[in-house]
């Protein structure tokens, strides 16, 4: 991307602003339902939509939710500004801007669906859509292999959360989210609540991209900028965030929940934030602080506090602000100086004031200074922390030491590139055009705005998200730039000296982080080699299953036809061989010998003619069971079959090389015999028992009146059992072509 | 195969069993036959001229790609299957007209369920051809 701003600003066209016009007005409507929903209402909308499985097209706007869209319309419209310059007059911008927008309407349905299927439907729309967004360069080997790694990790999440969703449906008897929210008590107590817990957990672990499933996050930034900007801030990520705090009146309150979230979420935090700081590449370290701020979100989703509660709330939103802006920011750096590499940048605060200016407001509230949103959204942290349950000092411990890294990484991106006094040489960066400061600088003043006037923030919002999470509007701390002399604000002091120190001692301790971190086993190549095993596997199977031997085709089908029988048989116990053979007249037997003649001759013979001939013997003899028992249809039918299936082997068959000596194997006679006695057992097992005719005299009673027909049999084939019959002749096409493309495929010449 | 008498005996009687084969289609709601047997008959007709004339003469017989006839046979048994939801009968509904119909004659019936049965000739009839013609072709 080096090679400054594209020199035509003027973007792409309708196509470029209509995407910005479309989520710019979905953003207004949120906004204007903010009142209501500030004044306590809850809007509800509901569609049936499978009325057969009573579930809803329904949708929830509350206080979590409003909170959400606010977040995804607001940052997609000044993404979607931002990327019509970044990518401005790029050959495929209206495939991305559609792959934007589709991604930002999903991630709305999914926090706005108030249906389990619903809510799933849109959290896989969200995976695929994000699969395309990473995967946009896609003449980019490494960016299409990290897109599908984002689509695997999330995607066998997503199988698990579905088997949870469906648990939870079936413990709670409705896939309504408001409706068993409001029997709350019923599925802590459920007997399986345990599973669901777990299932859904791995389907948000994976989305949220938490400790142990976070390698796929840092590789998604093989998106474009604005792409990671809109992913990382407000939604792809925080989708997982959102659906644990949807379930939080629900779920949250046992002891698996506080100490599964506490501990992974502790963990999280902490071991993002140190890696944050091992990273050279700006985009790379901010990756790793949403990973530290997914985690922050998972350990106060465990509590159930009001001022854990709280704090989630305003720590999700000043993550979104700085977040967005700062990725926009590097954005504007990669474009203007060619280089994301921290070394290789400084001083490009005065030749870009405006980019240098938001990216300062956006970095001090990241770093958690006051006046802004995130001094006091650190100051609810602690709050929170200090509150935890479980174990308040651990819990406190691990949020210092990552706000305190978040610091340092604060001053590694957003200070040094500008502030720096040696320019490197050979650049000439210059300010963004305005699409692109834009964005970052109305996100980074929201985030001070928010500081200094925080009543604004906490009666629009915060309180109502409290209210969605507790129940209770008492619940609901209130957001303060001075809240005395207490605890948090020594933890805040101790804070920014801890966080200064690793400031100024970055660059060695990078070094030390490096040695340190090298040791420890790498999930991503650990993921690449897992992929591999996995080919290799799938190669090992298909060289011992599909040998291109048909014999040992038929062997193992057969053999599989044998075992099943015969293993039932055991299990089921063996039938009762009541057969009585007083009926039986001479044509029965003859018949019976003359089936078994013509098997013996196939066995026998060494010419492929007579090998043929004898087989349709077998068949001719099978045809005239069928008349025996006034099976006319049948026997007709058979017949034919027959007839064309001698001439079919007879074509191919002849012009093979003649067969060798007839020679004896003895697998091949013993599963021979095997699959004659499981057949004829079972048959028998038939018999012995007294069938259930009612079907068939239904039939008989209402063939005629009814269906017209006096031929029972074709009339099940054309009327009452049409749709099978249906079902079978496409199968009789697709076999036919699919044969018919097989042979062309392999044949040498010949006419047309 | 070079046989004159057989390809001379052929042209009758693959035009017999053609017309054999529809007999037994048309018959086949009351008496035994139908679509199935049909199709199976008419494909046997095609086969034997293959057989006795070249594939190339029986295609050039045939006039139309046997594939083809089985996917028209297809569709025509799913559209005499959706004809009944347009009546707001469940799919393949049989939908039924007397034509001259009195009190003690039905006149001449006249029905989805033989549209369908057409279908079902078609697609066996096709679908047979199109694996016969290709086989004789490739070996």
């Amino acid at each position: 991307m080096a090679g400054g701003f594209p020199t035509d600003v003027r973007g792409n066209g309708a196509i470029g602003v209509v995407p910005v016009l479309f989520s710019a007005a979905l953003f207004v409507y949120f906004a204007s339902l903010v009142p209501t929903i500030a004044a306590g209402d809850i809007l509800r909308v509901s569609v049936p939509w499978v009325a057969s499985l009573g579930i809803d097209f329904a949708v929830l706007v509350d206080g979590l939710s409003l909170t959400f869209a606010l977040l995804i319309s607001g940052i997609g419209t000044l993404v979607l500004l931002y990327s019509n310059t970044y990518l401005a007059g790029h050959p495929q911008y209206a495939r991305f801007a559609l792959f934007l927008t589709a991604f930002m309407v999903s991630m709305l349905g999914l926090v706005l669906a108030d249906d389990l299927i619903l809510l799933f439907v849109f959290w896989e729309l969200t995976t695929l859509t994000s699969y395309m967004l990473i995967g946009f360069s896609h003449e980019s080997e490494k960016s299409r292999r990290n897109a599908l790694q984002a689509l695997f990790v999330t995607g066998a999440g997503g199988v698990a959360f579905l088997a949870g969703l469906i648990l939870l449906a079936a413990a709670t008897g409705t896939t309504s989210i408001s409706g068993f929210i409001a029997m709350e008590e019923d599925i802590r107590q459920h007997a399986m609540y345990l599973p669901i817990l777990i299932l859904l957990l791995a389907g948000t672990f994976t989305k949220s991209a938490q400790v142990p499933f976070h390698f796929w996050l840092p590789n998604a930034m093989a998106a474009p900028t604005p792409v990671s900007a809109f992913l990382h801030s407000a939604t792809m990520v925080k989708a997982g965030v959102y659906v644990m705090a949807r379930l939080h009146p629900a779920m949250a309150g046992t002891d698996v929940w506080l100490w599964t979230l506490t501990i992974f979420g502790a963990v999280t935090a902490v071991f993002a934030s140190l890696l944050a700081l091992r990273q050279t590449d700006l985009k790379q370290a901010l990756a790793y602080t949403t990973l530290m701020a997914l985690g922050t979100l998972t350990l106060f989703l465990g509590q159930e506090s009001g001022y854990a509660m709280t704090a989630f709330g305003t720590f999700l939103i000043v993550h979104s602000l700085y977040k967005a802006a700062l990725f926009l920011v590097v954005g504007c750096i990669d474009l203007s100086a060619g280089t994301r590499e921290t070394d290789q940048l400084g001083g490009l605060g005065r030749l870009m004031p405006v980019t240098a200016f938001s990216a300062a407001l956006a970095a001090f509230s990241m770093a958690g200074f006051p006046p802004f949103l995130g001094f006091i959204g650190k100051e609810l942290k602690y709050a929170g922390a200090l509150a935890v349950a479980s174990e308040p000092l651990l819990v406190a411990g691990a949020v210092l030491l990552s706000n305190a890294l978040m610091l340092a990484v604060a001053g590694v991106v957003a200070f040094r590139p500008f502030w720096r006094s040696s320019v490197p040489a050979g650049q000439s960066p210059r300010e963004a055009p305005w699409q692109m400061w834009a964005g970052p600088l109305v996100l980074a003043c929201l985030g001070a705005l928010f500081g200094i006037y925080p009543d604004l923030l906490q009666v629009a919002l915060i309180n109502p998200m409290v209210v969605s999470l507790t129940g209770e509007i008492s619940e609901a701390k209130e957001l303060q730039l001075w809240a005395g002399f207490n605890i948090p604000l020594i933890l805040s002091v101790a804070t920014f000296v801890l966080g200064l120190l690793i400031y100024a001692g970055h660059v060695s301790l990078r070094a030390r982080l490096a040695s340190v971190f090298g040791g420890l086993p790498n999930l991503d190549t650990g993921w690449d080699r897992f992929l591999h095993g996995l080919k290799e596997f799938a190669k090992l199977q298909t060289r011992i299953v599909q040998n291109g031997k048909l014999s040992s085709y038929l062997f193992g089908t057969f053999l599989t036809i044998a075992a099943g029988i015969l293993l039932t048989l055991v299990y089921t116990g063996m039938p009762t061989i009541a057969v009585d053979l007083s009926d039986v007249e001479w044509k029965h037997t003859s018949i019976a010998f003359l089936t078994i003649a013509g098997s013996l001759l196939v066995l026998a013979t060494s010419s492929r003619i007579a090998a043929i001939s004898a087989l349709g013997v077998v068949g001719i003899g099978i045809a005239m069971i069928f008349i025996v028992f006034s099976a006319p249809d049948v026997a007709i039918t058979q017949l034919l079959v027959e007839t064309l299936v001698v001439v079919l082997v007879a074509v191919v068959m002849l012009r093979l090389p003649a067969l060798p000596r007839a020679e004896f194997r003895p697998g091949h006679a013993v599963l021979s015999l095997a699959v004659g006695a499981a057949v004829t057992l079972t048959v028998v097992s038939v018999v012995s028992n007294p069938l259930d005719l009612r079907v068939t005299e239904y039939f008989e009673a209402t063939s005629w009146p009814e269906a017209y027909g006096r031929n029972i049999v074709n009339v099940i084939l054309v009327d009452f059992r049409a749709l099978d019959t249906f079902g079978e002749i496409a199968v009789v096409v697709i076999a036919a072509l699919s044969a018919y493309a097989l042979l062309r495929t392999t044949r040498k010449g010949g006419p047309e | 195969m070079n046989s004159v008498i057989l390809r001379v005996g052929t042209r009758y009687l693959a035009g017999l069993l053609l017309v054999f084969s529809f007999y037994m289609m048309l018959r086949g709601h009351n008496e035994p036959g139908g679509g199935f047997i049909g199709g199976l008959i008419g494909a046997t007709g095609f086969v034997l001229y293959a057989i006795a004339c070249g594939t190339e003469d029986a295609r050039a017989a045939l006039r139309v790609l046997p594939q083809t006839i089985a996917i028209w046979g297809l569709g025509i048994a799913l559209l005499a299957g959706v004809f009944a939801a347009v009546f707001g009968d469940a799919l393949f509904t049989g939908q039924w007209l007397f034509i001259g119909a009195t009190d003690d004659d039905k006149g001449v019936p006249l029905s989805t369920v033989l549209v369908f049965d057409i279908g079902v000739y078609l697609v066996v009839f096709g679908s047979i051809l199109t694996l016969v013609f290709a086989m004789e072709e490739e070996v």
